[in-house]
């Protein structure tokens, strides 16, 4: 049997373990739980639309490399610095000190690298009963990522920019974000890379009552990588999870979203978009669990595919039976650029609670014949029209990011697989 | 008629109307006017016995009856009609047929024939011929996709095929243009008679230039603060709330 | 208000009336399931070989490939475990031979049908409608079928197609759903009994609308009906299907395959309103109602239409689905599901578009009370080569208390740009503000609710043929819609 993704992980992991950090306890149920469980595959439902084969036959191994990376492939990857932020990064899933920027930061606040931390929260590697094969695969193997605490009342101003660069293997980074009560913060995660790799990232967020984070997510991975990311977020009372998910790079990406409302007046909101093209599968799996009553969540994906480029949107809405007064409104529109693009989109509800408002809606299908036909009709060529429209198909998603720095670096990247340098639109 | 004697509301444990004495006699037209938050709603949801509007003091009689110990609808067969200040939409529910089943159940209580489909027809079109209405808004689903006018002009008109004894019309002025006004008003004026009296709430005096009240009250802060003949809602026009004792508008 | 609409909503949905059971005497395949079982059925309808032999494949199938799997279990409904070798799989009515006319139907099942509301006689007959009657597992009678056949309309039982057409049932039966399909499906396949088939010649419109009486009646008896529908090209039929039970406590199964095929400019109108015995309040009993439906939109212009009233059963597993592979062919589904105390349903359609210009509609109204779980499963999926193709579904819930759910599941795939697909679904209530402004008007709080649920499930019941609509509205408790004006 030739080696495969799964069996490589299950194989190295008795030498790789000693050189762990934390629990090795923790460690070894979780893989003992991903043996059994194994690469999901799309007879469960939740990965419906999507097969993990070409990942698995990647027969990538857990990454240890120690992989040169230089402060100007950094420059090229960071935040505008006319924009104050906090900068961490890492290679492979390992912190990189030297390569951070973290910046001065309010009182009690701690950001920094899982490696270069005093103390780990005891639970870091806990996953629940029902947890997915990646997200216990990454328990198993995490051996670095980012933690941030922000203390009850502190707003962090500046943003915090977390880089992740990818290059050899498979890197299992396991990042915490914990809001005290009316804490505040932005947070940007990028993933960028090249060559053929798997990120498998983890990302458990904690948002106390009346905090808010604002969680962006820009995911340009290299053409041959594969990305599997997941993110809980469990809000409790008048707290805020804003979430925007922009993906556009990687062989093969899923990014899967969970998120509760724990306690009443909370709100989520998930945004994102994708664009794809030649053989790249993209797959947003969402689930919003009200799970306390008077909650409100919004959720609004956009994908843009064009050659044979296929994307999968899922998005759950969850309202438990106690959850009365629940306010949940979920809307995924797909626009199709090629005749080989596909879309496997499944907007769900599960509704236990009669007093609330709940709605979704999915749409896919070409560009506007209408809008085409009346910018054509104002002189503009027919290329120009379509790349104004899907452009303005995403970017008004896009304009609504507050943060300026971020909303910037968001555009060119839409532009970015738009046109190219001589500003041309890139062709199917 | 109606009776209303030191009246107290409460709503979510909170009292909003705090000693109403109110009477209407049959014929009458009186005018209730008061500023936002005066309870002018509360005092139409109570007489037409809205879940949540608690009577704590008082009582209120219609023709002799015990109005409060009634169900809304109960109170409805006896002829108490409630033009809505934001009518509600029922999707799928033909304002015809919602109108027949309305009309015969009327009947029932009042122990007189019950209208076939026909006759109901009949009965309809003369009452649609008196205000002057064509029937294409009974016909399309109960006030979905309705305008302001058309709302409220079909609450007029389920008032004339109801015939009902007191009439409360709560802000039916509100979020019309001049036209509504008018078309609303002249049905109103329309369906006043010797056996109805009319309840007419509003914030504005516009209304009562084209319904002109036998009287009119003024409700701030859930009493009524001063009564009068309809000059009192001209001096009100000038004057404003504030002057005439009345919170600020 | 919540539960006080409950209790509301609880009397609009009427108790079971059609609960009784008629004492007559029956023929009884031995129970459970295995070859025999299979060989017997064929035997005692004296087919031919190789109807047997289909069969035979059907169950060796389900046997050997799809029993060490078990039922399906990605519905969200549960049940216990189902013993499959704990039920009989045919029984029929004893009768000395098959009755030539309806003066020699048994009194006893004329008097069944007429209790329901189906009277068989013609000079009672339905106005305008044909009917067959399936009693367990086997047709007792058809009518209009001499009138019908003036005009080359073939309606009879599957068991006389099999005898009188059996050119045309070996054509068509597993061409839509064939004998591997799904669990039930395949089950169906090897130990169907009977059910009706329809046969419309090119160009005809069949003057009157054919319908079919299903009457589960012996206990322990399973039902597996099979029904067959070809429209040829250029005809039109519009189909009614009644399904009621007996209550009793143990759950009985009825899993049923319906076919139908639509031939170029065909157009086939489906229309169920089911109402087997739900079970008791605290669910115990009733149907589980595990069936396969679909049509083939075979040829170019075709249009299958599906109506269902689903207010019965335990459970219910059905998903009345159109394959468009005609260019320009068009599907509809429009459904009202009720599930109150303990019923369970998960329902919906499939919509596979493969011609060019093909449009698809799905109306879906489900309203819970009580305990009762509902899901609505769709698929709308569309093929490289459906250029041009058209969907739009609504899918609206009604949630009547808090201890119900409603739950929404659709599949969207999309593998041609020039689709446009939009799936649209909402859940509400009955508002206060809905219930206080018809009560202002003198309705009581019952009819009231009754009025909403009506209005809201208007979309779908301004499709069943106007005999239908009146049974259907009776079920749902509410007065009909549209009858002034």
């Amino acid at each position: 049997m030739s080696a495969t993704t799964h069996a490589l992980h299950l194989d190295r992991f008795e030498a790789a373990k000693a050189g762990l950090p934390g629990d090795a306890r923790a460690r070894a149920d979780a893989l003992a739980r991903y043996a059994k469980l194994g690469v999901p595959t799309p007879k469960l439902e939740a990965w419906h639309f999507t097969s993990l084969k070409p990942l698995d036959e990647a027969a990538l191994a857990p990454s240890d490399a120690k992989v040169a990376v230089t402060a100007a492939t950094v420059a090229g990857h960071a935040l505008s610095t006319s924009h104050a932020h906090h900068q961490l990064v890492f290679v492979d899933g390992h912190f990189r000190a030297d390569l951070s920027r973290i910046g001065t930061l309010p009182k009690g606040v701690v950001l920094t690298g899982w490696s270069a931390a005093k103390s780990l929260p005891k639970d870091f590697l806990a996953e629940a009963a029902d947890a997915g094969a990646m997200r216990v695969l990454n328990a198993a193997y995490a051996a670095d990522g980012a933690i941030l605490e922000v203390p009850a009342g502190v707003a962090l101003a500046a943003p915090v920019h977390l880089m992740f660069l990818g290059a050899s293997g498979a890197a299992h980074a396991r990042n915490r974000i914990t809001m005290g009560e009316g804490a505040s913060a932005t947070v940007l995660e990028t993933y960028v890379g090249t060559g053929r790799y798997w990120t498998n990232a983890v990302t458990d967020i904690s948002i106390a009552a009346g905090a808010m984070l604002k969680h962006l997510k820009l995911q340009t991975e290299g053409g041959e990588a594969f990305h599997t990311a997941a993110t809980a977020a469990h809000v409790a009372a008048k707290g805020v999870y804003d979430s925007f998910v922009l993906s556009i790079g990687g062989k093969l990406a899923r990014n899967e979203i969970d998120a509760v409302l724990k306690g009443e007046g909370g709100r989520v909101k998930l945004e994102g978009a994708y664009l794809a093209r030649a053989r790249q599968h993209i797959d947003n799996t969402t689930i919003i669990d009200h799970a306390a009553a008077h909650c409100d969540s919004e959720e609004r994906y956009r994908g843009v595919l064009d050659d044979h480029a296929y994307a999968a949107f899922q998005g759950r809405i969850v309202v438990r039976p106690d959850a009365q007064k629940t306010n949940a409104h979920q809307l995924n529109e797909n626009l199709l650029l090629s005749d080989r693009a596909e879309i496997g989109s499944k907007p769900e509800l599960e509704i236990h609670a009669d007093d609330v408002k709940c709605g979704h809606g999915a749409t896919a299908g070409e560009i506007d014949e209408q809008a085409l036909f009346y910018l054509r009709a104002r002189g503009i060529g027919l290329e120009q029209a379509r790349g104004m429209l899907i452009e303005a198909f995403v970017s008004e998603l896009i304009d609504a990011i507050a943060d300026e720095a971020i909303r910037d670096r968001f555009t060119a990247s839409v532009g970015g697989w738009l046109y190219d340098a001589q500003g041309a639109r890139r062709a199917a | 008629m109606l009776e209303i004697k030191n009246l107290h509301v409460e709503v979510d444990g909170k009292e909003i109307l705090h000693g109403i004495d109110l009477s209407l006699a049959a014929g009458e037209v009186h005018a209730v006017m008061g500023p936002n938050g005066s309870g002018k709603s509360t005092l139409a949801y109570v007489l037409a016995g809205r879940d949540g509007y608690a009577v704590t003091k008082g009582e209120i009689l219609f023709q002799g009856k015990d109005l409060a110990a009634m169900s809304p609808e109960e109170r409805a067969r006896e002829g108490v009609f409630l033009g809505f200040q934001y009518p509600v939409e029922i999707p799928g529910v033909s304002g015809l047929s919602f109108l027949k089943a309305a009309v015969n159940e009327v009947r029932k209580h009042r122990g007189i024939k019950e209208l076939d489909a026909m006759e109901f027809l009949k009965f309809v079109r003369a009452k649609l011929k008196m205000l002057e209405m064509g029937d294409d808004l009974l016909k399309r689903p109960i006030n979905v996709g309705f305008s302001g006018g058309e709302k409220k002009r079909v609450e007029v008109l389920q008032m004339a095929v109801l015939e009902p004894r007191l009439a409360i019309m709560d802000e039916t002025d509100s979020g019309l243009d001049i036209d509504a006004l008018k078309i609303v008003s002249s049905g109103i004026n329309a369906l006043r008679g010797l056996d109805r009296s009319m309840l007419v709430i509003t914030h504005y005096q516009r209304l009562l230039g084209y319904v002109v009240p036998d009287k009119v009250h003024i409700l701030s802060g859930g009493r009524i603060v001063r009564s009068g003949g309809k000059e009192l809602a001209l001096e009100l026009e000038e004057k404003g709330y504030a002057v005439l004792g009345a919170d600020a508008a | 208000m919540a539960s006080s609409t409950v209790e509301t909503l609880q009397s609009v949905i009427q108790p079971y009336k059609h609960g009784f059971v008629t004492e007559i005497e029956n023929e009884r395949a031995p129970k459970g399931l295995n070859e025999d079982t299979v060989r017997f059925i064929s035997a005692k309808k004296g087919e031919p070989e190789w109807l047997l032999e289909w069969r035979l494949k059907a169950f060796r199938y389900w046997r050997d490939r799809m029993l060490p799997e078990g039922d399906p279990t990605w519905a969200r409904v549960s049940y216990p475990k189902i013993d499959f070798q704990d039920a009989y799989y045919y029984s029929a009515p004893k009768t000395k031979a098959a009755p030539k006319s309806l003066d020699e139907v048994d009194p006893e099942l004329l008097k069944t049908y007429e209790k329901l509301g189906i009277p068989l006689k013609e000079q009672e007959r339905l106005q305008g409608i044909a009917v067959d009657a399936v009693f367990d597992s086997v047709s007792v009678a058809t009518t209009y079928k001499a009138k019908l056949g003036e005009m080359g309309i073939v309606f009879c039982s599957f068991s006389e197609a099999v005898k009188s057409h059996p050119e045309l049932v070996r054509r068509y039966l597993g061409s839509v759903v064939p004998y591997s399909d799904n669990f039930y499906a395949t089950l169906n396949s090897a130990v169907f009994s009977d059910g009706s088939f329809v046969y419309i010649p090119p160009g005809v419109r069949c003057p009157m609308e054919l319908s079919t009486y299903f009457r589960i009646n012996a206990a322990e008896t399973g039902q597996f009906e099979r029904t067959l529908i070809v429209a040829d090209k250029g005809s039109y039929v519009s189909y009614l299907e009644g399904c009621t039970a007996p209550m009793r406590d143990e759950n009985q199964l009825h899993a049923a395959v319906v076919e139908l095929v639509a031939l170029d400019d065909a157009t086939i109108k489906y229309s169920t309103v089911q109402n087997w015995y739900p079970g008791d309040e605290n669910g115990k009993g009733g149907i589980y109602n595990f069936v396969t439906k679909r049509g083939a939109c075979r040829g170019a212009n075709s249009k299958i239409s599906w109506t269902q009233v689903e207010t019965g059963s335990a459970i219910t597993w059905k998903y009345p689905s159109c394959i468009l592979q005609g260019d320009n062919s068009v599907g509809e589904f429009y459904s009202v599901a009720v599930t109150n105390n303990r019923q369970q349903a998960d329902t919906g359609t499939k919509m596979i578009h493969m011609g060019k210009n093909t449009r698809s509609t799905i109306v879906s109204k489900g309203i819970s009370a009580g305990h009762g779980q509902q899901t609505y499963r769709g698929l709308v999926r569309v093929s490289p080569k459906a250029e041009g193709a058209r969907n739009h579904t609504q899918c609206d819930s009604l949630l009547i208390g808090d201890k119900c759910g409603a739950h929404t599941v659709p599949y969207v795939e999309v593998k041609n740009r020039s689709a446009k697909v939009e799936h649209e679904a909402t859940t509400s209530k009955i508002s206060d503000d809905q219930l206080f402004y018809c009560r202002q008007r003198g309705l009581s709080a019952e009819d009231s609710v009754s009025m909403i649920v009506n209005g809201f499930c208007r979309e779908v019941l301004k499709e069943l043929p106007m005999e239908f609509a009146v049974e259907a509205q009776k079920l749902l408790g509410i007065s009909l819609e549209g009858s002034v004006g």
